[in-house]
């Protein structure tokens, strides 16, 4: 079995090869979405790029081995003066909509670290965007390449994610008192673009994602996190906090058809939630 | 051919397939990933001759390699093709589907295949397009026009298909397909040979699934991808071993409290000799893996 036409096929065989490779050359810094997503989120604010890991540092894998669950870590830095960094979003600039999550940490939350998984529909430059209480905005990129053909930034098993729709784990790990503990927050939801037409019936399947969670302790607010279907299936939240006192930390979260649902979890410095 | 002439996609010869029983020819896709030379010619295509009419099962991975299939069908048989049958929505499976579509078979998918197909086919043509040039422009996602929720028969006239829809496993859409009169089972990427198992559905459900068909009375099962010849039982023995044992290995870590991450840089394929494609596709199934298991009570 060989194509009848040699030579295009070679051709063909060789761009596939290079063009990865010049993509990836680019440096990502100054790419057009990346003009657009940032006059968006800062205006014209100065943003520093930050390659040293001084303020942020954002972690992805080289591929994104199952492009509908990339797990990508934000991490940052205590500050000198007392500055905090306040915000983090994360930016994919390939996917239809590349502004992934805004995510608004306050001091209760210790530090402004976020783990998560995000869909990634192609070669993209992924990035975290800090901005510190003191009004500066750095930046930090990974650039991370497509899946393989058979991988879709698509739910595995969609009857039974809409089943199990609004369950969620939250659990608060053991720390010191005095030091952040890690939270993690999952959430058992579809998280569709609506982006997809049904081919039968011609018709676009109607979004379905989580947009907004807010966690607060005590009723104060912890973090809070815009985000949309760039976010995987059950979406799955790791970031920090740092309680003074015994409290209830709780979870709300809003979705696209404005359906609500809430979590807690009991926490004392020190002691493991439950 | 007009099909394929209308997408601008490069002829290919009819593919070279082997009567495996008296009627059903299989075509052996290459093992390896989609690209420009292969045109997603990649997984294991078949097609079963009654006397009435002839039914294709898989398509391959574009329009060239379904026409290709076509070609193949033609040099041996006037009968009209009258089902396309597509074992599950993934992209080496059923972009052929197109190169049919001027024949008017019933297109035939598991119940939950329009939805994934729905949910999928616009990634799945921009990664052909990514990952075949040329012919991986203009494709078109055919949908089933008949759907299988359960059990379904066809009749090709004197010889009769059983046609299964699974629970989730390796995707949730898997389908299979019986040949009675030959005792010959086409499992789709229910089972792997030569190639690493991709989970994309649920790995529990695979594992049941997976011991369900090596347990079936038939004469032979051929795998969506490689050759198992008489020793299907065994290719499900290895398949279930690695399956298993990456669950067992992702519940300690996630026990562990181990995340995502760490996890798919710890947990190793163990035993994957004879298995192609292990660096391109472990990796994703330990996160497939972990996504699923973090959920189990
Ligand atoms: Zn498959």
């Amino acid at each position: 079995m060989k194509p009848t036409n040699g030579w295009s096929a070679a051709l063909a065989a060789c761009l596939f090869l290079l063009l990865p490779v010049a993509q990836a050359a680019d440096d990502g810094s100054d790419t057009p979405i990346w003009g657009k997503v940032r006059t968006l989120l800062v205006g014209d604010r100065p943003v520093i790029e930050d390659t040293t890991g001084s303020v942020l540092e954002i972690d992805a894998p080289v591929r994104a081995e199952d492009a509908a669950v990339v797990p990508v870590s934000v991490r940052t830095k205590q500050l000198p003066g007392g500055a905090y960094v306040s915000k983090v979003h994360l930016v994919i600039d390939e996917n239809p909509s590349p502004i992934g999550g805004t995510f608004t940490f306050t001091p209760l939350a210790g530090r402004a670290d976020i783990e998560t998984r995000v869909r990634i529909e192609a070669y993209s430059w992924v990035r975290a965007i800090a901005e510190t209480s003191d009004g500066k905005v750095y930046v930090a990129r990974r650039f991370v390449k497509a899946s393989g053909g058979c991988s879709a930034p698509a739910g595995k098993d969609m009857e039974e994610a809409l089943a199990r729709l609004g369950k969620m784990k939250f659990k608060v790990e053991e720390g010191s008192v005095g030091q952040p503990s890690v939270a993690q927050l999952m959430i058992s939801h579809p998280n569709s673009s609506g982006l997809a037409m049904d081919q039968m019936t011609r018709l676009f399947v109607p979004p379905h994602f989580v947009r907004r969670v807010e966690v607060t302790f005590g009723g104060e607010p912890v973090m809070t996190a815009d985000v949309d279907f760039s976010i995987s299936e059950n979406p799955n939240f790791r970031f920090y906090v740092l309680p003074a006192k015994e409290g209830e930390l709780k979870a709300v979260v809003v979705d696209s058809k404005d359906l609500r649902f809430e979590s807690s979890v009991a926490i004392k410095p020190g002691l493991r939630g439950s | 051919m007009l099909s394929v002439a209308a997408v601008g996609v490069q002829a290919l010869e009819a593919l070279q397939v082997r009567q495996v029983a008296p009627g059903v020819f299989l075509f052996q896709g290459e093992v390896a990933e989609q690209d420009a030379r292969n045109l997603g010619a990649i997984s294991n295509l078949g097609f079963i001759v009654g006397s009435r009419c002839v039914a294709v099962i898989d398509t391959g991975g574009s329009p060239a390699v379904g026409a290709a299939l076509r070609a193949s069908i033609r040099s041996r048989t006037d009968l009209p093709v009258c089902y396309v049958i597509n074992t599950h929505v993934h992209p080496d499976h059923i972009l052929g589907n197109q190169a049919f579509i001027d024949d008017k078979p019933v297109f035939v998918g598991h119940a939950r295949l329009p939805a994934a197909l729905a949910a999928r086919s616009s990634h799945y043509l921009a990664a052909a397009e990514r990952l075949m040039g040329e012919a991986g422009k203009g494709l078109q996602p055919v949908p089933p026009s008949r759907t299988v929720a359960v059990e379904d028969e066809l009749d090709l006239g004197g010889r009769t298909l059983k046609l299964r829809a699974w629970p989730t496993a390796h995707t949730d859409n898997d389908l299979t397909v019986l040949d009675e009169a030959t005792g010959t089972l086409f499992a789709g990427d229910l089972l792997f040979v030569g190639h690493l198992p991709v989970v994309d559905g649920k790995i529990l459900g695979w594992i049941k699934v997976g011991a369900a068909l090596a347990a079936m009375d038939v004469q032979r099962i051929v795998p969506g991808h490689g050759d198992a010849g008489e020793a299907w039982r065994e290719a499900f023995a290895k398949q279930g071993n690695y399956l298993q044992g990456l669950v067992d290995q992702t519940r300690s870590a996630l026990k562990a409290g181990k995340t995502l991450s760490q996890t798919v840089s710890e947990v190793g394929p163990g035993d994957a000799t004879g298995w192609a494609l292990v660096d391109l596709f472990h990796r994703r199934n330990v996160t497939s893996a972990f996504a699923e298991l973090e959920w189990e009570e």
